[in-house]
């Protein structure tokens, strides 16, 4: 119970510096309408009537998956950013089990991205991406789902960085690939043996599979648009959660104090 | 009782290192001391807290703080200690108070809530009076960014002390202090010694604060050159010295030979006391004296003194 409070408060403190932080509030508000908006209404108005499915729709599925995941893990890197401002010495040297304090942070990101994603959804909304409630509320533990992966990735890459400028380069080959690799705003039906191989083994693509066969569920278009059935989907993240969650904490916990 | 602090041959060997950073360190603190772990930049000072308070592991040796030993009893020994950053690690983004909640929510004093007002009367309480103690009164509620250094030093000491620690560690806690905020801040420790039975792990550039310790220990390459009474320290490597002069300077030689009292001229004469008061050697010596001054040694004489030697 004790280590409840203790998570609380390292999550609560990643909510106050988001609610703070002016830059990312505008962020959240002017990147789901620059995605929605300009990109997906331009490939639907292109691409849409030639791939024979909604393009916002699926843009928006792939922004919102990709959002998930990747602001959680990346929230997960402030941790160095932390180390190397000195706070995280407070945090290790109080009582609080190592363990506590990567499921406190992953849960911090998460409430972080959570409310990221809230101006994406009323923009597909706006642009009549066919969400109804009940898509909503199967969207939400797809969504709590999509964040503990990004976390649990998160948390396995802060291990191979030394500090916050590895990181961002760690990051921009890590997740760059995987915008292609996991069809964010491209469809990967076909394509060539070696990069199916390594789009099987990029997270983001079950994540954002994952979103489209709730939104596309019960249309014809989605056998065209998903990839894997949900259960799959769900089955491939827990399987990955779990390697990466017990591999990263091992390794974070080992590395804090075997310098 | 258990010492406060006990540390048996301790060694630690940085992973890409190619020296022991700490060789075969060996003290004890006994419960309610205050104790300088004194040395120059590099020497192993810094290393040995972080093994001291668990943020860092041993590669050999033992460690207890409190009697819980802290490769095995991690959590118990953090329970124990409350700590002074040499690089102050307060979350800028926060208020002081969102900083001081966070700690407190983290050593299971209370529970988490969002807001202040939220938090239960007694934390309130202690926030309120605390920050009167230390003169931050209202400034505590301000973001961290906007607070000057001395009171941030402050709100971090609050912080460390909120959950009764036993053992403060003070990692050059007036670094980047000026003369006003660390007088403030040593009056503060002092008061706070009279109150409580807290045991100070002190380590410091500025000698002069160690002045006050009950035993000092200088470490220099990892090793420990000079542990005891900053007296004992002071005594065994400078002597305290009577500077005189007189008219007829051939009789006061004279006298001080006759005496078989060791001696240096210097434009004046330099006699090592050796023990012995200064008012015994004055009166023993029957000729006008023209000049009388003591000089006595301080820590900062003695550990450049053992530095020296430790170089040449």
């Amino acid at each position: 119970m004790l280590e409840m409070h203790a998570m609380a408060a390292i999550a609560g403190r990643d909510v106050l510096k988001f609610f703070r932080d002016r830059g990312r509030l505008v962020a959240a508000v002017i990147f789901p309408f620059t995605m929605i908006f300009l990109l997906g209404g331009t490939l639907q108005l292109n691409l849409g009537k030639s791939a024979g499915f909604n393009f916002i729709g699926f843009a928006f599925t792939g922004f919102l998956g990709m959002t998930l995941f990747q602001s959680t893990a990346q929230g997960l890197t402030s941790l160095m950013e932390d180390r190397q401002n000195d706070f995280a010495q407070e945090v290790f040297v109080s009582p609080v089990s190592r363990y506590s304090i990567v499921f406190g942070k992953i849960l911090g990101e998460t409430l972080v991205a959570l409310v990221q994603v809230i101006p994406f959804v009323l923009f597909a909304w706006m642009l009549h991406v066919p969400l109804t409630p009940t898509h909503v509320a199967l969207l939400v533990p797809v969504a709590l789902l999509s964040c503990f992966m990004g976390g649990a990735f998160g948390l396995l890459l802060l291990n191979t960085m030394s500090d916050s400028r590895a990181s961002n380069q760690i990051f921009n080959f890590v997740f760059l690939p995987q915008y292609f690799l996991a069809g964010m705003i491209s469809p990967i039906n076909v394509l060539p043996w070696y990069l199916a191989a390594l789009s099987l083994l990029s997270p983001m693509r079950y994540v954002i599979d994952l979103a489209r066969g709730v939104v596309f569920s019960g249309t014809p278009e989605y056998g065209r648009v998903v990839l894997l059935s949900p259960a799959t989907n769900i089955a491939v993240l827990a399987a990955m959660f779990v390697v990466f969650m017990v591999a990263g904490t091992t390794l974070f916990v080992r590395r804090e104090t075997s310098r | 009782m258990a010492a406060a602090i006990e540390v048996r041959d301790l060694v630690k060997r940085y992973r890409k290192g190619t020296v022991n950073a700490v060789d075969g360190v060996s003290f004890d603190v006994e419960q309610g001391q205050f104790f300088a772990l004194l040395g120059p930049n590099g020497a192993g000072k810094t290393t040995t807290i972080s093994i001291l308070t668990t943020t860092l592991g041993l590669t050999s040796g033992s460690v207890k703080i409190a009697g819980h030993d802290v490769a095995r009893q991690a959590s118990a020994v953090r329970r124990e200690v409350g700590i002074i950053f040499q690089h102050p690690s307060l979350d800028m983004n926060l208020t002081g108070e969102e900083n001081v909640r966070f700690h407190a929510v983290l050593y299971r004093l209370y529970p988490y809530r969002p807001l202040y007002r939220l938090m239960p009367a007694a934390y309130r309480s202690q926030i309120r009076e605390l920050a009167e103690v230390v003169g931050l009164g209202g400034e505590i509620f301000k973001p961290v960014r906007r607070l000057s250094g001395g009171m941030r030093r402050k709100l971090e000491i609050i912080r460390g002390l909120m959950h009764h620690p036993r053992v403060l560690f003070l990692d050059e806690p007036t670094s980047g202090l000026d003369t006003a905020s660390r007088r403030n801040l040593w009056q503060y420790i002092s008061d706070l010694r009279k109150r409580r039975d807290i045991t100070i792990c002190l380590t410091t550039h500025q000698l002069d604060e160690a002045e006050s310790a009950d035993r000092v220990c200088i470490i220099d390459h990892g090793r420990v050159v000079a542990i005891g009474a900053p007296q004992e320290v002071k005594s065994d490597l400078v002597h305290e010295t009577l500077h005189i002069d007189a008219a007829d300077r051939g009789a006061l030689r004279s006298r001080l030979h006759a005496l078989n009292m060791p001696f240096s001229e210097d434009g004046h004469f330099v006699v090592r006391l050796d023990g012995r008061t200064a008012y015994e050697v004055v009166h023993s010596i029957d000729q006008p004296l023209t000049m009388l001054r003591t000089e006595s040694a301080t820590l900062e004489d003695a550990y450049l003194r053992l530095l020296a030697g430790e170089d040449a």
